[in-house]
């Protein structure tokens, strides 16, 4: 009796799914639209706004420059929050509460506010518009979720493996190769994951400090969106879901063989 | 030869401790560089730059002024403001509470073969942009949409209905954008949640509504709190979805933060603007530690 699902209550659940799902959805059917307009169903199906989106210049071109973006935000990320995490985890010292406080502190920030203020110093810097600008600026937003991870993955690390490994001969550096690298891999792979997605999805700093020559997808999808409804944006959205799934696909997939290997 | 000699030292290096931590300086230095350039030092400007005079046309004086603060507290434009934000940050909080407890309450108490699979189908709209998702509202809902295609086409109405470009349409985006966040806050804490406390009020002759509102609703009372502070303070600086669905005719304090900063150029206003939005926050933060402390 207790704790049974009725049926009303599982319906209700459905149309709740049904509502979150929604615009998602929606996308793929329309994207295949024909039409110069948004109508649903569309009048005349085709891949008419497919290759529109292709040889748009704008949307390729902006494509290219989220992508150099996000892959320079994810290595240089990690390079910065992984020792991080590794000095706040592992070393006593002073500050390390704040420290770590400090680090994670742009979690809390709104968005807006940090992209005005960001603005607010980028453009004294002169760093508007440019590719160094957009990395620090996604930096300060991946980083924090890089070091959470990362302290997870250390903590789970137990020292004694480590020092097993130091006892039995293994110096320093195989310790970190063998033992170490090894054992944080799935952080690793997960921090990566993040960093990248949420480098390729931020659009609202992006919006204060992209220049007319350097705009990301979103920031293009977000002007287009607000002066054009055509179905166009809808190819788009479907070209970035499915990327979004393949990139979570493939993770599953190595992480799933990490796990193996280290059995 | 020189491979063995020079290996030496480095062996001996771990005893000879070194008073002056390099190899831990080295290792928080480029963290501390990216914070300090992208979060200490502009959140420090952003607070100066409330206080500088404003000129048009995005000069910056060096007179410092309480012109900003005063000039918003006394026009009733940033009075609607924050009265507009205010309404949508507690409107969409209590619906999108409504909308993700029911899923949250569901994800406790099916299978666990179910559990997996309906769970990362309620995170997996937070892996696409926000954007998409509202330009898949402005699909639904435009004039020429889906809901209004339908019940045009079926007779029931014969002019479309508004249901963007206004209030309405931005509400409907936003609880749908926030409730996978609100259903994660309500899964964490539902930890406490067991049948045998139900059981139990059963046995003792509780009805349906009775056990909800004495037993469930209470043990998940520290859940809902902190679902609800998440989701006021994401809905009062939300900005994209706002902008797109209320199409320039919803104003909000977060929309107004952008078109005084990107199109006026008016940054010391903006910024005003923003120390107002964090102080609403802690505001916020501190009602939610308040009420935190009564479950304990």
């Amino acid at each position: 009796m207790i704790g049974q699902l009725t049926i009303p209550f599982r319906l209700l659940v459905a149309c709740i799914y049904l509502f979150l799902l929604a615009p998602i959805l929606i996308v793929l059917p329309l994207s295949f639209s024909n039409d110069s307009y948004i109508t649903f169903p569309p009048e005349s199906w085709g891949l008419r706004w497919y290759a529109a989106m292709f040889s748009h210049a704008g949307f390729a071109q902006a494509l290219w420059i989220s992508f150099v973006i996000a892959i320079t935000v994810t290595v240089l990320g990690l390079a910065a929050g992984v020792p991080a995490a590794f000095a706040i985890r592992r070393r006593k010292f002073i500050g390390r509460e704040f420290l770590l406080n400090l680090f994670t502190a742009p979690l809390l920030l709104p968005s807006i506010v940090l992209g005005l203020a960001i603005l607010l110093v980028f453009v004294q810097a002169r760093l508007l518009g440019t590719y160094t600008g957009l990395i620090i600026a996604h930096l300060i937003i991946t980083t924090p979720y890089v070091i959470r991870i990362m302290l997870t993955a250390f903590s789970t690390i137990p020292p004694s493996v480590e020092d097993a490994a130091t006892m039995l001969g293994a110096s320093p550096f195989t310790v970190v190769r063998r033992i170490t690298l090894p054992l944080m891999m799935p952080g690793f792979i997960a921090s990566a994951a993040l960093s990248f997605l949420l480098s390729f999805d931020e659009v609202v700093i992006s919006l204060f400090i992209t220049g007319p020559r350097l705009r990301t997808l979103p920031v293009e999808i977000f002007d287009y969106v607000e002066s054009q409804t055509d179905p166009m944006t809808a190819a788009v959205s479907v070209v970035l879901v499915v990327a979004t799934l393949l990139i979570i696909f493939l993770i599953e997939r190595t992480l799933g063989l990490s796990k193996t290997i280290g059995k | 030869m020189a491979a063995i000699t020079s290996s030496v030292p480095l062996a001996d290096a771990p005893q000879t401790r070194r008073k002056f931590p390099f190899l831990l300086i080295a290792l928080l230095l480029p963290m501390a560089i990216i914070n300090f350039i992208a979060f200490v030092l502009p959140v420090v400007r952003l607070g100066m730059i409330s206080f500088i005079e404003s000129r048009s046309g995005g000069v910056l004086t060096n007179n410092y002024t309480l012109e900003n603060y005063v000039s918003f507290f006394t026009d009733s434009f940033s009075f609607e403001l924050v009265a507009n934000s205010l309404t949508l940050g507690f409107g969409v909080t209590l619906i999108t509470l409504c909308c993700a407890y029911p899923i949250a309450l569901f994800l406790h108490r099916v299978s666990p073969k179910w559990r997996n699979m309906l769970f990362v189908i309620t995170v997996s709209p937070l892996l696409v942009s926000s954007v998409v998702r509202t330009y898949g509202w402005m699909v639904i809902l435009g004039d020429q949409g889906v809901v209004n295609g339908i019940l045009m086409s079926s007779g029931i109405i014969d002019s479309p209905l508004r249901l963007t470009n206004n209030t309405l349409g931005v509400f409907i985006g936003m609880v749908e954008v926030l409730i996978p966040y609100m259903a994660l806050s309500l899964i964490a804490g539902f930890g406490r949640l067991e049948n045998v406390y139900e059981e139990a009020a059963a046995s003792l002759g509780a009805n349906r509504w009775t056990r909800f509102r004495r037993v469930i609703l209470p043990l998940t009372a520290p859940g809902i709190a902190l679902g609800c502070l998440l989701c006021f303070v994401l809905s009062i600086s939300s900005f994209i979805t706002p902008k797109l669905l209320g199409g320039g005719r919803v104003f909000l304090l977060a929309t107004e933060i952008y078109d005084q900063a990107v199109i006026q150029l008016e940054w010391p206003t903006a910024a005003a603007i923003s120390v107002i939005v964090l102080i609403i926050f802690g505001l916020a933060l501190a009602v939610y530690s308040r009420v935190v402390k009564r479950f304990d």
